[in-house]
């Protein structure tokens, strides 16, 4: 595994290294070393408050975040300097733990500008309006989305599982080349789950890579990850391959803090 | 971090000038300042009007002498000095126009720069403009297609020469020149403005539109707009403005009656985009209007207005449901940025029996503005089965800027059925942050959800008047989030 990976160091999609950041001067990452490589999906697993959804938002961007130290490479380009937006446009997707609500903006009206705006940032033209319900009748389907579930207000009133679908969806409108799904599987139920997963199955390639971060085994049935990475306290403290993550489901954190002590 | 941050979107803004912030240099005709009966005479002589029209204006004038303005508002400004206005300014017109090419090239330039050149408007038929600069109309457009219908839609000085019969019956039937404060002055100072008749049964087959301007530094403008649907008829009306920047307060008094007799429908939308000050808050037309229609039986009111425009707005489009059956309804977004403030809202009367109405008002506070919410729902002893819905939203931008709603609701009928709902929200960094990471930037993701705040709204105003209010609704909050 490692020397897989090593060996596509070179090209590595995503380079995290020794990142420390803080939020409000509260310290959360403390020297965390992540690579991922395109056509990977890595899974990161951890207790709550390891740290991440704090590794999730500033991968993103998000402002209140600080990094205090290290770096963070997406296709060997520097990007902890750039806006939200800019990371979007190089392929940055984050699928929100908590989708926020936009009332009066249609699920249709709010991917279209999403697109556009990226296409925008590309120097490319608007997309014409035929291949862009083209686009959204098939993503729609491979999330099994109801056409009217397209024109409601984005996020207003949804289910927790409508909330991930659409996640998704707009990843699969936006093909990301990094994808991080932040506990995209809670709140959906078993057929929900199976849905999502298999709408990302269906958008993996070998040009793509996908973070998926959760509590659970769960998801990682649908979802099989290369690597599982167990955050705790700020860092990555044990890297392995998907059985990791079963044996996690078996005999919870604990024993890893242990093994972190010792 | 190398964003654009917030602080650089606020300065781009303040540096910003306004979008129609240019002057025309046309020749014009200015009264000396200050306001007295010679005054008043002058101007209905100017205007060559009849001696009815010229008693009617003094009345007025008397009227207004006696009154005090209005200060119940929630607004704070100085105020104007009624004796430093010019009360009459008109372009120094060659004679008769018979074509658009007499017209003064300047003016046409100035079209050109608003985007309504009447070329362009000609050609994008299905839009009459019966255009103001200035208080006298130098042109007027589709009155032979109008024609043909009956239709009358004429600057109103014409319509006191060629209707008086019209104009006698029912101007200030609906706002008597005792009205208030701001209506006696319209009334006895009035410029010109727009008179438009519908006859029975007619259906006005393309929207009406009016353009106003202000355009000579320090002159009042005092427009004045009559609209009347006769029996079955149906007319859309359109008014939109813009206004040059200028430093000194502009004042502007409208008045706008509608009268929709039995069976008719008037729907009457405005965008308002009057130079709203710099962002010191310096500078700014001050809009006081009055605006009412009169509903008979089974007759349907409808104003819809986008506010974007003026420092100080003071406005409150109203229904007086007197026929039985008739339905009011009031759409306005109200936008206020930097120092503007905005005291606007609606009345609601209802005299007959099942009558209706409904309000929807969305209101967006940004900078350090001030932005107030006044309606009266009144629902009188007669009116029996009367029904109102009213529905208030507060956007707000930041944290130095103010969002007040100030409903009235009386009601003399046990049978009524009033209902109001009212929320207040406010566009916050989670909201931004999710669509930033979508790739849309922070002017685009506020333009997105303000539309989406306003879309019920947007959504009444005729199609054309729609891509205008949203692109209006966007220039006025470019960076003012906090």
């Amino acid at each position: 595994m490692y020397l897989k990976s090593q060996a596509n160091s070179i090209k590595n999609m995503l380079k995290i290294e020794n990142l420390k950041a803080s939020v409000d001067d509260k310290s959360i990452l403390k020297g965390l070393n992540l690579q991922v490589n395109a056509g990977e999906v890595h899974a990161i697993m951890g207790p709550n408050g390891a740290g991440k959804s704090t590794l999730a938002n500033i991968i993103a961007g998000k402002e209140e975040y600080e990094v205090n130290q290290g770096t963070i490479e997406l296709n060997g380009e520097d990007i902890s300097e750039l806006a939200p937006e800019e990371r979007a446009h190089i392929g940055v997707f984050l699928s929100f733990q908590y989708p926020v609500e936009i009332p009066g903006v249609s699920v249709t009206n709010f991917i279209k500008t999403a697109i556009n705006e990226n296409r925008k940032a590309k120097g490319l033209e608007e997309m014409p309006a035929k291949n862009m319900l083209k686009m959204i009748r098939e993503k729609s389907e491979l999330l099994e989305i109801d056409r009217k579930f397209l024109s409601r207000s984005l996020n207003e009133g949804f289910s927790g599982g409508e909330k991930k679908r659409n996640e998704i969806f707009q990843m699969a409108m936006l093909e990301p080349k990094l994808a991080i799904l932040d506990e995209t599987d809670s709140g959906l139920d078993i057929d929900a789950l199976r849905i999502v997963a298999n709408g990302v199955n269906k958008l993996k390639s070998k040009d793509n890579a996908v973070i998926v971060i959760t509590h659970y085994q769960r998801l990682l049935d649908y979802i099989v990850p290369d690597f599982v990475h167990v955050l705790h306290d700020g860092k990555i403290v044990k890297t392995g391959d998907a059985s990791l993550a079963l044996e996690l489901e078996a005999k919870g954190y604990d024993w890893i803090k242990e093994e972190v002590i010792s | 971090m190398s964003k654009y941050t917030e602080d650089d979107l606020r300065e781009e803004l303040k540096t910003k000038e306004y979008e129609y912030g240019f002057y025309t240099d046309i020749e014009s005709e200015t009264f000396a300042k200050g306001l007295n009966e010679d005054v008043v005479r002058a101007i209905s002589k100017k205007k060559n009007e009849p001696e009815w029209m010229t008693d009617w204006r003094i009345e007025a004038f008397r009227v207004w002498s006696k009154m005090k303005e209005p200060e119940w508002a929630n607004v704070s400004y100085k105020k104007p000095e009624f004796q430093e206005i010019a009360y009459y300014s008109a372009p120094k017109q060659k004679p008769k126009l018979n074509s658009i090419d007499e017209v003064d090239p300047d003016l046409l330039a100035t079209f050109e720069k608003l985007g309504i050149s009447l070329e362009e408007q000609k050609r994008l038929a299905n839009v009459a403009v019966d255009i103001v600069i200035d208080s006298v109309s130098v042109a007027t457009t589709f009155k032979k297609t109008l024609g043909e219908k009956g239709i009358i839609f004429m600057p109103m000085s014409e319509a006191i020469q060629e209707h008086p019969e019209l104009i006698k019956k029912y101007l200030g039937t609906v706002i008597p020149t005792s009205d208030n404060f701001y209506a006696a002055l319209n009334s006895a100072v009035f410029s010109d403005g727009s008179f438009c008749y519908i006859p029975k049964g007619v259906r006005c087959p393309m929207e009406l539109s009016t353009y106003f301007r202000i355009n000579e530094g320090g002159t009042g403008q005092f427009e004045r707009t009559l609209v009347v649907a006769d029996e079955g008829s149906f007319v859309s009306y359109l008014e939109g403005c813009t206004a040059p920047s200028r430093d000194e307060n502009q004042l502007h008094a409208a008045v706008v009656e509608l009268i929709a007799l039995d069976d008719a429908e008037i729907k009457y939308s405005t965008v308002q985009n009057w130079y709203p000050g710099n962002s010191e808050g310096k500078g700014g037309v001050y809009n006081f209007v009055t605006k009412r229609g009169l509903c008979e039986t089974n007759a349907k009111i409808s104003w819809t207005q986008v506010e974007t425009g003026s420092a100080i707005t003071w406005k409150y489009p109203s229904c007086i449901l007197k026929g039985n059956n008739s339905v009011g309804e009031f759409y306005s977004i109200a936008v206020t940025n930097n120092y503007q403030q905005a005291d606007t809202g609606t009345k609601m009367i209802h005299l007959g029996k099942n009558t209706k109405s409904t309000i929807i008002s969305k209101g967006i506070s940004a900078g350090k503005s001030q932005n107030s919410y006044r309606g009266l729902v009144q629902i009188n002893s007669r009116a029996e089965n009367a029904r109102n819905f009213s529905q208030c939203d507060s956007l707000l931008m930041g944290n130095k800027c103010g969002a007040h709603t100030f409903p009235y609701i009386e009601v003399k009928n046990k049978t009524a059925q009033v209902e109001h709902e009212a929320t207040t929200s406010k566009i916050g960094e989670e909201q931004l942050f999710y669509c930033n990471q979508r790739g849309i930037d922070t002017e685009k993701a506020i333009a997105l959800i303000v539309n989406g705040f306003s879309k019920e709204v947007l959504n009444k105003l005729p199609m054309e008047f729609a891509v205008e209010a949203q692109k209006l609704l966007e220039i006025s909050l470019e960076g003012s989030v906090g």
